[in-house]
Formats: structure tokens, sequence, C-alpha cells
């Protein structure tokens, strides 16, 4: 049943050139993720949560190794390949939400729909659901400089499911915001994961992250410490 | 046809930003043409002024007169040939005879190179009306540069010496009746004019002349023994070679205000490139191939020289033709420039300079637009959206 997983990844190794000493930020990392996860990479700075994540997303090839996302291998991917395993299946979520400042909340969230095959009309219903799904349809027409923090990354969630990707990677997405703000976007994300299905992977170190999490997988100096199934709490601690 | 949606809506997006860079690219364009256009006018206006003037639509020459040797100018007259005299009685023609002679301004000595024409010709923009004069008076006209020369002005006399067909030399008084104000000095300096029957007749040359100048747009051109025909490419050679080599300063001109346009463009997109590292790692993130971020980036710059142009034309076409209606005052002394301009100076704007130069500015734009993103689009994503580079 090895083709049932989303991700699958077998000593994964990545290691960075610093003048003449190297560092490794994965070592040997071997893990399997299925869909409509729900999961965290956490651990100390410098255990490798974003490296992984960054193999995963095919935003960075490894030193030895193999990363399979969807049965194609990163490693072996050309830059075309790699931006189009991106353009279809992947999403991403970042700490400083990245949107497009020249654009509005609408634009930014209909940008990834304009490399798809969609007709204007989808993609205008595609970035309206989306919007809705993080509740700030009525704000399409602001400018990312209009928003608070937590909107701001509601919004960049919502560009990251607008075209419902397979697969979320979020790195650090709470690391800007507030505890409300915090629960809010996790709460929207638990909705996504179960609505759609769509599977998330977190990289973190926030524990308000942790709470909601089905999986919790600790980095330590680039390798698996331990591979952890939870049961989710919510906000409160408590189980949900 | 994602992209250029996309060009477009960034850099309108941008607002102030690409609204000051626009602008500043338009002065470049507009100031690139207006230079260039000062020169083509002042090209265009020497050649016209010098056709007006003094050659015509062309000269035949005795085969002995060459205007760069005086030595030659004694044996540089004939009788003009029948074919030449119908033309010239036709109107289509102007003989002219030159004799070399001495002037004596205010005791001075001054050779001068005494010419005959008729003054009632109308085929030379020269005043040679005010050479009609009684048998009583002996006209000169000469030019406002010969005239500061000399110190001589209007009603004054003055001895002119010369030799006559035999070597016998004769002098008589003349009396400057105008001091004609032209921007040719090939007429001017060290000439005088007087009326060329008088001429034929002091110097016993009757029916002869030097040269034969032809009217503008008369394509005749009869045959004529001992006498050449002198065509205007010839005779404008002079002076083009003159303007080839004022061209070089304005080459030099022109290929700073080029630089400085790049440079702003190039400053603009380096900077915003720099500051837009992460937004290029982002939309790698999306999906966007680092062909496609090139292809984004380098047409927003483009994109800035295509509106420049716009702007430029929005208020530098009525800009441009006010001032080649006006035409550039030139301060006096100008004519130590070296050739015949005017008093104004009527800037020339040709399809070719204007659609050239725009050519050339958004080739310009664009090259420098895609050498910085290039260099961008090369980083890995990861580094794009950290924001730095390697």
């Amino acid at each position: 049943m090895k083709n049932s997983y989303l991700i699958e990844t077998h000593d994964l190794v990545k290691t960075y050139s610093l003048g003449e000493s190297s560092i490794i930020a994965l070592n040997k990392v071997s893990l399997n993720f299925e869909n409509a996860e729900f999961t965290g990479l956490v651990g100390p700075s410098g255990s490798g949560k974003t490296t992984l994540l960054n193999v995963i997303g095919s935003l960075d090839s490894p030193t030895s190794g193999s990363a399979v996302v969807r049965g194609r291998k990163v490693e072996d991917l050309s830059h075309k390949e790699a931006a189009a395993l991106r353009n279809h299946h992947i999403g991403f979520i970042f700490q400083t939400f990245n949107l497009l400042p020249v654009y509005t909340v609408f634009e930014n969230v209909e940008f990834p729909l304009l490399l798809l095959d969609h007709s204007p009309g989808e993609r205008r219903k595609m970035t309206m659901d989306a919007l809705d799904w993080v509740g700030l349809a009525d704000r399409a027409k602001s400018k990312p400089a209009q928003l608070s923090g937590g909107q701001s990354q509601r919004v960049a969630i919502a560009r990251a499911v607008a075209k419902k990707p397979a697969l979320i990677l979020a790195d650090e997405p709470t690391a800007n915001l507030d505890a409300e703000n915090s629960h809010h976007i996790l709460r929207t994300m638990e909705r996504l994961n179960k609505d759609l299905g769509t599977t998330f992977i977190f990289a973190t170190h926030d524990e308000k992250v942790i709470a909601y999490l089905r999986r919790k997988i600790t980095l330590v100096d680039g390798a698996v410490a331990k591979d952890e199934h939870l049961e989710s709490r919510g906000p409160a601690g408590e189980p949900r | 046809m994602i992209i250029p949606k996309l060009a477009l809506r960034n850099i309108l997006g941008a607002g102030l930003r690409t609204w000051l860079n626009v602008v500043v690219l338009s002065f470049a364009f507009v100031a690139i043409i207006w230079t260039q256009g000062l020169y083509e006018g002042m090209n265009d206006q020497v050649e016209r002024a010098s056709v007006d003037a003094a050659l015509g639509g062309g000269q035949y020459w005795q085969e002995n007169y060459d205007p760069f040797d005086v030595l030659s100018l004694e044996d540089a007259h004939a009788i003009v040939p029948d074919s030449l005299r119908a033309m010239i009685d036709a109107g289509a023609a102007t003989a002219i005879l030159a004799v070399q002679g001495t002037l004596y301004p205010k005791g001075r000595i001054q050779p001068v190179l005494i010419k005959g024409i008729d003054p009632d010709q109308a085929l030379l923009s020269l005043p040679t009306g005010f050479l009609k004069t009684g048998e009583d008076r002996f006209p000169a006209l000469i030019g406002s540069r010969m005239a500061r020369s000399t110190g001589l002005q209007v009603g004054d006399t003055v001895i002119l010496r010369w030799r006559d067909a035999k070597g016998t030399f004769d002098a008589r008084d003349v009396e400057i009746v105008q001091v004609m104000k032209t921007v040719v000095q090939s007429i001017d300096q060290g000439q005088v004019w007087i009326p060329l029957d008088r001429l034929r007749d002091l110097a016993g040359m009757e029916g002869e002349a030097s040269l034969v100048v032809v009217a503008q747009g008369t394509l005749e051109r009869p045959p004529a023994p001992g006498w050449v025909f002198r065509d205007l490419d010839f005779l404008l050679s002079d002076i083009k070679q003159l303007v080839q080599m004022k061209s070089a300063g304005a080459t030099i001109l022109y290929a700073v205000l080029i630089l400085l346009a790049m440079l702003a463009i190039f400053d603009t997109q380096v900077l915003s490139i720099f500051r837009r590292k992460k937004e290029m790692g982002t939309l790698m993130a999306m999906g966007f191939t680092r062909g496609r971020v090139i292809r984004l980036f380098t047409l927003e710059g483009a994109l800035h020289g295509v509106l420049a142009a716009i702007v430029a034309a929005l208020y530098g076409i009525p800009l441009l033709t006010w001032y080649a209606g006006q035409g550039w005052a030139l301060p006096a002394g100008m004519d130590s420039y070296g050739f015949a301009i005017g008093e104004k100076l009527f800037p020339v704007y040709s399809a070719g300079l204007v659609a050239g130069t725009t050519l050339l500015v958004l080739g310009i734009t664009t090259i420098v637009s895609f050498l910085p993103t290039r260099k961008i689009a090369k980083l890995k994503p990861t580094e794009a959206l950290r924001g730095r580079v390697s």
C-alpha cells in the first residue's frame, strides 16, 4: 500500500555548505504522510522543520535520499515540473503572509488560479468561496496594508486553499499573531482540513498550534526524535 | 496573456512609484528628441541657407575656376556659352564673375574677391537690388562680417583696386550701398559685390563669367564646353563634412542622455527587484517558473518605457511642435560656430528621429530590466523567500 501515501520520504538528507564546513539540516528523515492529515513538525530552531517543508514543497531538493509527493520524486523534478507540482497540488502559508502588496485581497487570492485553466467566472467563484471560508468576503476589495495581521494570514490561507490543493504547507503560520487571531486561524484551517480533506503540515514551535495537531513529529538536529499521533485538544487544552 | 495582464496590474498597482519613474523617463525621451531635433534643424538650416544664398540648384564652373585657389582666379573666366546664356535669359540661371582685388578701407589694405552679379537676379537670396543705381555712382554690396572687419558702413566710399584682363591695375571709389546680413560666410567675408556689367566693363571681360548659378529645381543641364557642372552633392560636401564632425558631439550628447535614461530605469529595476525578492519567491512558491518570473519583471520594466513614451507624447508633442515654430534665438557671436545657422535655430523632428529614439529607449529599457531580473530568478525559491541574494 506504499502508493496510498500522499508524501513519503526515505533517508532524506539535506546539507548546506558554510565555507569549508557543512551543516546537516536533515539527517536521514524517513516519514510517510497520508491524505487529510493535520500534522505538525515541531522542534527547536535549526532542527530542520522549515527545510523539510521546503523539500516536501519542491522548493528545495534533497542532498540525498528521496522525497515523493503525489507519486513524483521531488529530486528528479525539473524547475518547470516542480513549479507545476506546486501550482496544482501544493499551497503555502508563510509566517510573514507574503501577500502581494499592490493587489487587492481578491486579486491575491485569485492569483494562483490565474496559472490554472479556469474561466474568469470559475476563478471568481473559487476566490469568493475561499474568502467565505476564511470570513473575509467583505474585505475583497481591500489592500493588504489595510488588514490586521490576523486578517492578512486569513487571506494567505484563502490564497493557499482557493485552488483546493491536496497539501498545504504552513511555516510558523501563527508566529506573528496574537492568541485570539492564532486560534481563529487554526480553527479555520482545522475546518478546511475536515471539510475539504486537505492535508496540512505545519512547521511550528507554538504551543497553540500543537494543541490542534493530530500528529506531532519532533525533529532534533535534523532527525526524527519522536512521531506521535495525538488526540486534538483545542484551544483550552481540552479534548475536542 | 497572463504575463502582460499581471505586469500591467503590477505597475499600475505600484502607483506613485511607477508614475515617478515614468515621468523621469519621459523627460529623457523628450530631452533626447529635443536635442537631436536641434541638431537636425541646424544641419537642415545650414544646407538651406547655403543653397538659397549661394549655391542655387548647382553651378557651372569655368574649367579653371576653383574657389579655394586664389592664384588660379586670374584665368578662371570665359565667355558664357550660348547654352548657359539661354538659361540666364530665361531666368533659370545667373552669372557671377570673380576677380581678385584690393580694398583700402581707412588707409588699410584689404585683399578682397570682387564678384559681379546681375542686380536684377532673383535666383539667389542676395539683396542685389541695392546695386541698381545711376551711372554716376559705383555701388558695392558687402556682408555684415566684411563691414565689421573693414569698419565700413552704408554710405561710405572706399577705394577698390583690381587687375583687368590685360594685367593692368585700375582703381575706383566705390560706395557701400548696403550691408547685407547673411548667415552664409562664403558670400560675405572678404567679398565685395558689384554690378556684373560694371565689373565686366572695368576688367575688360565682356560677356564673361567665372561661374553660372542654376536656379533651384531646374533639371536642365545643357552641355557647356569649357565649363563643368557642380551639383549640390559636390557643393555641399564641405558643409556636410563639417556637420558630420559636429555630429560627433551630438552623438556623445545623445549617448549621455540615453545612458541617463538607462541608468534611471536600471536603478529603478534593481532597487525594485531587490525589494521584491520575497515576492519573487512567493510567485515561485505559487507555481511560477523562472521563465515566467523573468518575463513578468522584464515586461514590467519595458512597460515603464511604453508608458513613458505615451506620457512624453502627451506633453512632448505640443511642446516640441510649439518650439519648432518659435525657434531658438541664437546668441550674438554664434557665427563663430563655423557655419550658417541664422538668428534663430528651428529644430526639425523627423519621423526617423522620433521612431528611432522611441525604439532605442524601449529596447534599452527592456534589456536593463531583464539583466537584474535574470540574476534574481536564478535564485532557489527558498533563497528568494528569505530575501537573500547569492
